[in-house]
C-alpha cells in the first residue's frame, strides 16, 4: 500500500522544486492559473508559491461556486424562502453569501424558514416528512454537485413528491474558462485544472484550450506534491515547446468522467442561453436549468421571482479577485471591512474563496512581499509539510 | 460543500442499488451509489469519494488516507463538513 507520506514528502517536495526551477528560462516570467478553489485552498494553506521559483506566479481562478454567485440569484432565493409555506434548504456555505437584500441568514432572522442541509437528499427527505409545505433546494456548484442535484430530482420524480423543487444555479466551467482566456487583462501560461470536476467531465472538454488557445492544461490533485508536480508538468511542456492536457491526477479522475454522471445531468438539465457570474458577467451557456420534462420540480418556473440584477457593492473587488487580475489583499477592503466574519464580497465567504483562503493561511506568504505591500516575511519552515 | 470526504463502504443495500452504508471517519452513513457505473464493480471495503450524499468515484486506500489526512489539516472547513456530515437527516437510520 502505499503511504499519505508519499504525497507530502519534503525531500521530494525539494527534489520538484530544483527540476522546476531549471525548466525555468532566464529572464522569463510565468503565470499558471489555477481554475479551482480546493487548489487556491492546499496552495496557501502550504506556502506552495514559496516553494517555486520567483519567476512563477499562480493567479486564482473562478473555480469556486459560492463566490461566483451574482447578488441578484441571491436575493431572488430569498424572495422564494419568504413565500408563506416554503421551507428553503441549501449547503452551510451558502448561508452567508451576500445578496442586494441581505444574507439567508438575514432572511432566516427576519423568519423564513431555511434550512442548512448536507445533501440535496436530506432536502427531499425535509419534503417526505412536511406534506403541507413546500421544500426548495437552492442548487449550486460545478459539474461535481449537479449530478446529485439531477438524481435528487429523478429521485423525487419516481416517489412523486410534488412538494419539492430545486433553484438551479449550477453553473459549467468550461465556459468560465473560455470566458478568462478571451479576457484581455490577464496573460497566462497554463492552467492547474480542477480535480473533482474532471472526475465527472473528464479531460477531453479542456483540448481546446491547447488546440485553440494554446495553453497547456494538467488536471491536478489537491496534495502539495500533486501540485509541485503538476506544475512542473506544465513548465516541461513550456520548455518542449508543447501544448497538451494532461492528467496528473489520474488516481482519481478517469480520462472519459463520469459517464453516469453526465448522462444524468443531462437527463435533468440543459444549458441556459446564458448565466450571470459574478464578476466576470454575463457568459452564454454558462449555466443549467430544469429541462421541461421536470418543470414540476423547478422552483423558478413555481415561483415569480424579481429576477433583478443587483449590482456590486463598489467597495468589493471580487471580480477581479476571480479573474485572477488582483491578489486578495490588494483589494482595498482585504482584511479591514472585508473579512470572514463579515464578508463583503463572496471570495470571502466560502473556505475556498482566495480571499478567505488568503485571510485564514497565506497571510505570510512570500507573494505578499512580492506584491510590495507587506514587510519582512516570517518564513514559517518546512513550509509543504506544515 | 465542494469538499470530496473519504469513505468506506461497509455495507450494500439490497433492496435500492442505488444505497450503501459507508464509514467516515468512524462516523456510518447512508450514501447514494447511482452515480458511479458497474465498471466500478463496487464491493464492501472499497472506498469512494462523496460529495454532498453521492459517492463520485471509486479510490484507492491510500488516496483515501491521504485525502482524510488533508481535510484534517483544513480544520475548521473539515470539521465543518463533517459536522454537515453527521447531522445528514438522509442516513441516520443505516440500510
Ligand atoms: S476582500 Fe472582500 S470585497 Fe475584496 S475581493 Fe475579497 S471578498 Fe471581495
Amino acid at each position: 500500500m502505499r503511504f499519505v507520506d508519499e504525497f507530502r514528502d519534503a525531500d521530494t517536495a525539494r527534489a520538484l522544486a530544483t527540476r522546476i526551477a531549471a525548466l525555468c528560462e532566464p529572464g522569463r516570467r510565468y503565470a499558471f492559473m489555477e481554475v479551482c478553489g480546493g487548489h487556491t485552498h492546499t496552495i496557501y494553506k502550504h506556502g506552495l508559491e514559496d516553494h517555486l521559483p520567483e519567476s512563477i506566479r499562480l493567479v486564482h481562478g473562478p473555480g469556486c461556486p459560492v463566490c461566483v454567485l451574482p447578488m441578484g440569484r441571491v436575493d431572488d432565493a430569498v424572495a422564494i424562502a419568504e413565500q408563506p409555506d416554503v421551507i428553503m434548504t441549501a449547503f452551510g456555505d451558502m448561508m452567508r453569501v451576500p445578496g442586494g437584500r441581505g444574507s439567508f441568514f438575514d432572511a432566516k432572522a427576519a423568519g423564513a424558514d431555511i434550512r442548512m442541509v448536507y445533501s440535496p437528499l436530506d432536502a427531499l427527505k425535509i419534503a417526505r416528512n412536511t406534506p403541507d409545505k413546500h421544500v426548495v433546494f437552492m442548487a449550486i456548484g460545478f459539474e461535481t454537485t449537479a449530478p446529485s442535484t439531477a438524481m435528487t430530482v429523478l429521485r423525487a420524480a419516481r416517489e412523486g413528491i410534488e412538494n419539492f423543487s430545486v433553484f438551479c444555479n449550477h453553473v459549467t466551467i468550461i465556459p468560465a474558462i473560455k470566458a478568462i482566456l478571451d479576457s484581455p487583462d490577464l496573460r497566462l501560461d497554463g492552467f492547474l485544472g480542477p480535480g473533482h470536476v474532471s472526475t465527472v467531465i473528464g479531460c477531453r472538454p479542456y483540448e481546446f484550450i491547447a488546440r485553440r488557445h494554446g495553453q497547456p492544461l494538467v488536471v491536478a490533485g489537491f496534495e502539495p506534491l500533486d501540485i509541485l508536480q503538476a506544475v512542473h508538468q506544465l513548465m516541461r511542456q513550456r520548455r518542449e515547446g508543447r501544448c497538451e492536457v494532461e492528467n496528473q491526477y489520474s488516481r482519481v479522475v478517469p480520462w472519459q468522467g463520469n459517464r453516469r454522471a453526465l448522462e444524468v445531468i443531462g437527463e435533468v438539465m440543459e444549458l441556459r442561453p446564458w448565466f450571470e457570474w459574478r464578476g466576470l458577467g454575463f457568459i452564454s451557456q454558462s449555466a443549467m436549468q430544469v429541462r421541461d420534462a421536470y418543470a414540476a420540480f423547478d422552483a423558478e418556473r413555481r415561483f415569480a421571482v424579481p429576477g433583478v440584477r443587483v449590482a456590486d457593492p463598489k467597495a468589493c473587488q471580487c471580480g477581479e479577485v476571480l479573474k485572477g487580475v488582483l491578489e486578495p489583499w490588494e483589494c482595498k477592503v482585504f482584511g479591514t471591512a472585508c473579512t470572514p466574519e463579515t464578508p463583503i464580497g463572496t471570495c470571502m465567504v466560502s473556505s475556498e474563496g482566495a480571499c478567505a483562503a488568503y485571510y485564514n493561511f497565506g497571510r505570510f506568504s512570500r507573494s505578499r512581499v512580492r506584491a510590495g505591500s507587506a514587510g519582512p516575511t516570517p518564513l514559517a519552515d518546512p513550509v509543504v509539510l506544515r | 460543500m465542494c469538499l470530496g470526504i473519504p469513505g468506506e463502504l461497509i455495507e450494500m443495500a439490497t433492496d435500492d442499488t442505488d444505497l450503501a452504508l459507508v464509514s467516515v471517519a468512524g462516523v456510518r452513513r447512508r450514501v447514494n451509489v447511482g452515480l458511479l457505473t458497474e465498471d466500478d464493480e463496487l464491493a464492501v471495503g472499497d472506498w469512494v469519494l462523496i460529495h454532498v450524499g453521492f459517492a463520485l468515484a471509486k479510490i484507492d486506500e491510500a488516496e483515501a488516507q491521504a485525502a482524510l489526512e488533508m481535510l484534517h489539516g483544513l480544520g475548521p472547513a473539515y470539521d465543518q463538513e463533517l459536522a454537515d456530515f453527521t447531522g445528514s437527516a438522509v442516513g441516520r437510520e443505516g440500510l
